[in-house]
């Protein structure tokens, strides 16, 4: 576990640096390490409470694993055929088998303790300042700002312009999507033909974009930067080239970027949740059976 | 023939030979129109041993691809360019590598190949209960598999040929007119309704057999626990498959004929698919593991020289798997939208799982604790079983959490779990059991020092293969992509020469064939014939001599009180 943190800091140092270089606007650069066996570094409470919650679960599991593995190395070894020639011919053991029962059973009690409370936090979205909705298409998410007035496409960069602006590849896109740092922003998902999936790891959420329906999940980063995601629902040819790319700055950047972009600063931000969401479009491809096969 | 009254041998090893009238293995018709319950399993099992090394080939491909980013493979100008032109060609290999080990390789493997020889011969039968029906239900294999296979070279849709919706055939994706418009999917949909009437007719054969031809004294609580882990198998098949085959004709009536059953222009719901899928795939990764089981339950006993611990409770412990398995199913659906309230039902319920599994687990244990244990070639196997298992489990505890999901949901965190129990734990429970009832089967012996090669090559190699996909999971590699951002490559090629060890692993276990059955042929001698692993091997099969005479059990073997399995 230490060799892998101390290598996974060097390793981020080395990518900050890299990409610094040729971004300033980035502070922090949050997506996959390589050589990382751990989740990605925590950016929102959602996620910091997920990531305690796999420690924790990993010092359930991993403990019981090697129990077992224990186990069977010392029965191999202690009851061998030459360590043990006649075999003794007990088949029950009615205490061993109450503890081997109840006692999974209380662990899995322990483990909800820390599951349902991590899980109403996901699915209780609170009010949000911010409402960005996010539309899959075969191949390329569509981000829309509706109390904002912007809309707009977002494509991966190619491997040319990514290596020449120095970002990464599979990841960086031409339009990322932004969002004011410490704000609750509602994530609206949905699609406009196959099933694909918001993802980004680091805020500790995945909606599956469906179409027909919208689904929603929240987040709120305190720190700004820039951080990656993907499409994590197979939606074709081209699934694995939708990336998301999310840039968390300050208000008033925000704000520039949304005059930029030809949208208006809401008046005041409302600190209800806005009305529940509306049907998506449903702009399916055209019914199955369609001619032209 | 199966047809000649004189061909008995009786239950007792000395007896066969001239009463056993074997017709020759020459004969085309003791094949195609075989209705011997032994004959028809050694099919199911070449046909098992094909089709996994054609899924383990395509699996070859896809960690070709994935051993470093960019697109190396399926790209339009590598050697295999030709055939694999694009991204839509790796998810049309992905997806068949799904299909063909589910439905062609472990499936045919447990249930037809072991079920068909052992079921009758361990509860003292003279066949199954339905020889002609057992005969159409493996020929309709070879049949799917076709299906499937033209399904792979015929036009899927705009993006070239073959299916590449994923084994699970999420809708709208496979009802894409643009995507997938072309007759591929249609063949996919009958293939898989072909392999399931296959496996439903099969299914009614155990649950017959079982239940009406078990011999005086074998009663349902003395059955051996391979019977049992097949009994509660075929009702999860008969009981789940049925949905499936509803949800796979309502996408083809969707694709061909204007239904919108999953269309929401048209007013369906996609979410409607997955519930039905799920509520047969969950039951079908049991009846992937659970033959497992009752095989690993027999090998820990024999070579432990010890009876089963817990019989009873390792028995209702697969039934209440099988039980629990049908109410869990959409912990597959997470991140769909389904609301809070669903999601923790499902988290509670997924969770209870692991209970009657860590009882199968430490039974296990106990049955060697205090047994003479024999590290024969089963036994390695059956032992790396259950650290490999006991590996996969504790990963779907994490992710039975929803909340933990919600990062992890297809993610390389989920393939490396599935694969754990299924590549690594039905894979290793398949060589177990063909380990163990090979000799039985052939009447041959095989060379231990191969198939102790096989074992530690194949351990190796699967742990190097999935064990790194954990971390890639963790960093949120997400599933089915044929190509991966410069985060993941350090992981992803650890993983690909894993492959390249587990593919000499395979070598190694063709080669062991060909020592056994070509080069050497040493026969059982006359001490071991009727069983080379001694006294712990206490069913019914090993009374029998090897291989079992065409016809058993013309006189009805008698289990008495304590002689059970």
């Amino acid at each position: 576990m230490k060799i892998g943190r101390i290598g996974s800091a060097v390793a981020q140092a080395l990518i900050l640096t890299a990409i610094g270089c040729g971004f300033a606007v980035a502070q922090t650069v949050t997506g996959p390490v390589d050589g990382q066996i751990g989740l990605q570094p925590a950016a929102t409470e959602v996620a910091e409470d997920i990531v305690k919650f796999h420690t924790l679960l990993l010092w359930i599991i991993t403990p019981i694993t090697l129990f077992v593995l224990a186990l069977l190395l010392y029965v191999v070894l202690r009851y061998n055929r030459a360590a043990n020639p006649t075999p003794r011919k007990f088949t029950h053991n009615v205490a061993v088998e109450v503890v081997w029962t109840v006692v999974p059973v209380l662990i899995l009690v322990f483990i909800s303790l820390f599951s349902f409370p991590l899980l109403f936090k996901q699915e209780q979205i609170p009010p949000a300042q911010l409402t960005i909705k996010a539309t899959g298409n075969a191949w390329r998410w569509d981000y829309s700002y509706p109390d904002q007035g912007v809309d707009f496409a977002s494509l991966p960069l190619s491997e040319k312009d990514a290596t020449s602006q120095n970002r990464p590849f599979r990841m960086a896109v031409d339009e990322p999507m932004y969002v004011p740092a410490g704000v609750n922003v509602r994530m609206l998902v949905t699609s406009n033909d196959v099933i694909h999936a918001f993802s980004v790891p680091s805020f500790g959420i995945k909606e599956d974009a469906m179409p027909g329906k919208v689904n929603e999940t929240w987040f709120n980063v305190p720190k700004e930067g820039t951080y990656y995601g993907f499409c994590q629902e197979l939606c074709g040819t081209y699934h694995g080239f939708m990336p998301i790319e999310v840039r968390v700055v300050s208000q008033a950047e925000f704000d520039r970027w949304i005059t930029s972009k030809g949208g208006e600063l809401a008046a005041a931000t409302p600190a209800a949740a806005p009305a529940a969401p509306e049907t998506a479009p449903a702009e399916t491809p055209a019914p199955a059976g369609a001619p032209g096969r | 023939m199966a047809t000649s009254p004189s061909a008995h041998a009786g239950e007792h090893a000395d007896e066969h030979g001239h009463a056993d009238h074997r017709p020759s293995p020459y004969d085309p018709r003791r094949w195609l129109f075989s209705t011997n319950h032994k004959d028809i399993g050694t099919m199911y099992l070449i046909f098992a041993i094909i089709a996994g090394l054609v899924g383990g080939a395509m699996s070859g491909l896809l960690r070709w691809e994935l051993a470093e980013p960019g697109l190396q493979v399926f790209n339009g100008q590598s050697v295999l360019g030709i055939v694999f032109g694009n991204e839509h060609n790796y998810n049309v290999i992905m997806s068949a590598h799904g299909l063909i080990m589910i439905f062609f390789m472990v499936m045919p493997a447990l249930i037809g190949g072991f079920g068909n020889w052992f079921v009758p011969l361990m509860i003292g039968a003279p066949d199954m209960a339905f020889p002609r029906m057992n005969n159409i239900s493996f020929w309709l294999l070879p049949v799917a598999l076709s299906l499937a296979v033209l399904s792979m070279i015929v036009p899927g849709g705009s993006m070239g040929t073959g299916f590449g919706g994923g084994w699970t055939l999420y809708a709208p994706l496979s009802t894409s007119p643009q995507l997938h418009g072309g007759p591929s999917m249609d063949l996919l949909i009958l293939s898989i309704h072909v392999a399931g009437i296959s496996s439903i007719l099969g299914s009614i054969n155990f649950i017959v057999t079982i239940f009406n031809m078990r011999a005086p004294g074998m009663t349902l609580h003395r059955m051996p626990l391979f019977v049992w882990s097949i009994l509660v198998t075929v009702w999860l098949l008969l009981l789940s498959l049925p949905v499936l085959a509803g949800a796979i004709t309502m996408l083809l009536t969707d694709r061909n004929f204007g239904t919108n059953f999953f269309n929401a222009a048209g007013g369906g719901d996609p979410a409607m698919f997955q519930h039905l899928f799920w509520f047969f795939g969950h039951p079908e990764v049991y009846v992937l593991i659970l033959p497992g089981f009752g095989i690993i339950s027999q090998i820990v006993s024999t070579f432990s020289r010890k009876p089963v611990f817990g019989y009873l409770g390792m028995a209702y412990a697969m039934v209440s798997i099988g039980v629990i398995g049908f109410i869990v199913w959409a912990h597959h659906m997470y991140t769909t939208g389904m609301g809070l309230e669903l999601e923790a039902y499902f988290v509670a319920a997924t969770m209870i799982i692991a209970v009657p599994t860590g009882i199968k687990i430490f039974s296990w244990i106990a049955t060697m604790w205090g047994g003479s244990i024999d590290l024969k070639v089963p036994m390695l196997w059956a032992i790396g079983f259950i650290f490999l298992f006991t590996l996969g489990g504790v990963t779907g505890v994490v992710l039975a959490n929803s909340g933990i999901d919600t990062v992890l949901h297809d993610t390389y965190y989920v393939v490396a779990h599935f694969h754990y129990t299924m590549s690594l734990g039905a894979t290793f429970a398949v060589f177990a059991g063909f380990y163990y009832w090979l000799p039985k089967m052939s009447g041959l012996k095989y060379s231990g020092f191969l198939g102790g090669l096989h074992f530690w090559l194949m351990f190796v190699g699967v742990n190097a293969v999935f064990f790194p996909q954990h971390f890639l999971g963790l960093q949120g590699m997400p599933r089915r992509y044929a190509d991966y951002p410069a985060g993941f490559a350090h992981w992803n090629l650890i993983s690909s020469y894993g492959y390249v060890i587990t593919a000499v692993g395979v070598l190694v276990f063709l080669a062991m064939l060909l020592d056994m059955f070509v080069l050497r042929r040493r026969k059982l001698n006359a001490a071991e014939n009727a069983s080379p692993w001694g006294e712990g091997a206490t069913t019914l099969e090993w009374t029998l001599s090897s291989p079992p005479p065409f016809h058993q059990f013309s006189e009805l073997p008698v289990i008495a009180e304590e002689k059970h399995h």
